[in-house]
């Protein structure tokens, strides 16, 4: 080991050694990033481990899990192994789009909120319109309206989520726009946009990263929840809310094409909140001492 | 008193205008034609013109506005586009089965969540804690539909001892009524279980080491009345808060868990109307699950005075 160790560059060895006590530290946090990288690998190599999850074999149909279908089969005899694998995908682009978009949209408009107060009153009330209505309620009203598609699950998912994101935000903006430091660089005559994104960006980064994951896990759950109604995406794509739907016929004969994908959504969900958890313990203390 | 409850009840006023509008402006600007959406793939012309009309789309905007809040305000929800029975009259008849299920949940949750958190709280980092911390974590990611399988798959089909799906009205009788709502109320309540235990240990771990429990204690009082009586009390605020957050959680959950146990109440109304795209349906139930939840969240801001007479508005 010692040899190994003296081999590398000094920077990444002391770089890897930091990971590592990190890691000690933060065991919620390694749990978490094993666990999704484990899914993510599995998803994105879905095609060359798994068979076809779209063929149907009617001679296999209802098979319980064996040596051959690790996970059974459907009531077309598709192997519910390949369609749990690659529903991973859908749950993983879902989740990380919707972190991603309802940050985006959440930090511009807390920004705004926190510092020009003139418009806060405004957006915040609708905000709190949008956070009465349920989150799938308010997601099912729009794809009421609309033809399926993966694009407007996550753009239904977006529209509940950013609010919640705004409020965190804002927050953190009211809190910092108070400080000393902030009315002195306003008094040295420091430009609203210089100010905003050199002192108080900054300071936003941490719970923004903290919410985007509780965003994210609360994302996969709710896409799964609309194509279990059947109001997800289309129901040709084998997500794991579909695979679920698709399931509940049988599912006294046949528990398996419902309780294994609902354990991957479980695992995938977990997987992220502990992520969450850790970061939140090491980003937002303040946060972490109340719960 | 009266003048904060006035306060409060005007403050809803903003947010249930915002609900409104939300929906009334969600069919006019969703992309694409919704008339054509709602009509089906292979709809005529007519067909599609007639839906049009249906949902007074074909008339200026600002006049269906008014016409929608003057028919909201007179408790006019609209009108199915399929069964052409009013929508108010629809939500009614699917009232019961939701309200009692939210409710049992409601009690069977607290019942549970509120007892364990104290026990893990009084034996903090000890073996009780550890499993309830655990569970609770779980209970975060367990999404409604599997829980209520696996509870199907157990207690209903494996064991037997309770039905496997269905809904009994309480006219049929208490024990039946009750019987079917068992499982549906243990996975609809586990999340928000989850939410409460945790919130409930948490607020009273921090009362827990106030210098008024420590005198209490060391005066001789037996560890349960100190629990229960003077810090439990102290520690009520947070756990009610937290109980108001969650009632969004048992909404969300209510479409889902009808779902899944079969059961006639509002959540399978919006299922059904989801899938026939009958949007005047929809619209009616966001407003009221919106309703419900603001108004829950309104009982609870005033149940602040009477947990803690510090407090005054």
């Amino acid at each position: 080991m010692t040899v190994v160790a003296a081999e590398l560059e000094p920077s990444t060895a002391s770089a890897l050694a930091r990971l590592g006590s990190g890691l000690r530290r933060n065991p919620t946090i390694f749990a978490g990033v094993l666990l999704l990288a484990a899914l993510a690998a599995l998803a994105l190599l879905a095609p060359w481990l798994t068979a076809d999850p779209f063929k149907q074999a009617p001679i296999n149909r209802l098979r319980p899990p064996s040596e051959r279908f690790w996970f059974g089969t459907d009531q077309f005899g598709r192997d519910v192994f390949a369609r749990t694998i690659h529903g991973a995908r859908v749950s993983l682009v879902v989740g990380i789009s919707v972190a991603l978009v309802s940050s985006a949209l959440g930090l511009a408009l807390g920004l705004m909120c926190g510092y020009f107060r003139r418009i806060d009153g405004v957006v915040m009330r609708v905000m709190d319109g949008l956070m009465a209505i349920p989150s799938i309620l308010l997601a099912i009203a729009l794809i009421t309206l609309t033809r399926p598609g993966l694009g407007i699950v996550i753009a239904a998912i977006v529209i509940p989520e950013v609010p919640r994101v705004v409020r965190v935000v804002r927050s953190v903006v009211l809190t910092i726009r108070s400080q000393p430091y902030i009315e002195s660089a306003i008094a040295g005559g420091t430009r609203n946009f210089k100010l905003l994104a050199r002192h108080i960006l900054p300071n936003t980064v941490g719970p923004l990263i903290v919410q985007a994951t509780y965003v994210c896990a609360s994302a996969m759950l709710i896409e799964a929840g609309l194509s279990f109604l059947g109001a997800g995406v289309p129901p040709e794509i084998p997500s794991w809310g579909n695979i679920i739907a698709q399931g509940r016929t049988f599912f006294q004969i046949a528990p398996w094409t419902i309780l294994i994908p609902g354990a991957f959504l479980a695992l995938t969900v977990l997987a992220v909140n502990l992520l969450g958890d850790g970061l939140r313990d090491r980003l937002d203390p303040r946060l972490a001492r109340r719960m | 008193m009266t003048a904060y409850i006035l306060r409060r009840l005007l403050a809803t006023i903003p947010v249930m205008a915002v609900v409104a509008m939300f929906v009334f402006f969600l069919l006019r600007l969703a992309p694409g034609d919704p008339a054509a959406i709602i009509a089906g793939e292979d709809a005529t012309a007519e067909a599609i013109a007639q839906v049009r009309e249906k949902l007074g789309l074909d008339r200026p905007v600002l006049e269906q506005f008014a016409l929608w809040l003057v028919g909201l305000a007179q408790g006019d929800f609209g009108t199915s586009i399929f069964s052409n029975m009013p929508v108010g009259r629809l939500i009614m008849q699917r009232l019961e089965p939701t309200v009692a299920l939210t409710l049992s949940t409601l009690v069977v949750a607290l019942a549970l969540a509120i007892p364990v958190g104290i026990l893990a709280a009084a034996n903090a980092r000890g073996l009780v804690d550890r499993i309830v911390m655990g569970f609770a974590v779980l209970g975060f990611a367990c999404p409604v539909f599997l829980v209520g399988y696996v509870l199907i798959y157990v207690f209903a089909v494996r064991l037997g001892w309770l039905p496997v799906q269905g809904y009994r009205p309480l006219s049929e009788g208490i024990l039946p009524f009750l019987e079917g709502l068992v499982l549906p109320s243990l996975a609809l309540g586990l999340t928000y279980m989850a939410l409460i235990a945790r919130i409930t240990r948490a607020s009273m771990l921090e009362v827990l080491s106030e210098d008024y429990i420590r005198t209490a204690r060391s005066k001789g009082l037996a560890t349960r009345r100190v629990l229960m009586l003077h810090a439990l009390k102290n520690a009520a605020v947070p756990i009610v808060t937290v109980i108001g957050i969650g009632i969004a959680l048992l909404i969300s959950g209510v479409v889902i868990t009808e779902t899944v146990f079969n059961i006639p109440g509002l959540g399978r109304l919006t299922v059904d109307a989801v899938l026939k795209r009958d949007y005047p349906i929809v619209q009616g139930l966001i407003i009221v699950f919106a309703g419900a939840k603001v108004l829950v969240n309104l009982l609870i801001d005033l149940s602040y005075a009477f947990l803690d007479p510090r407090i005054r508005y």
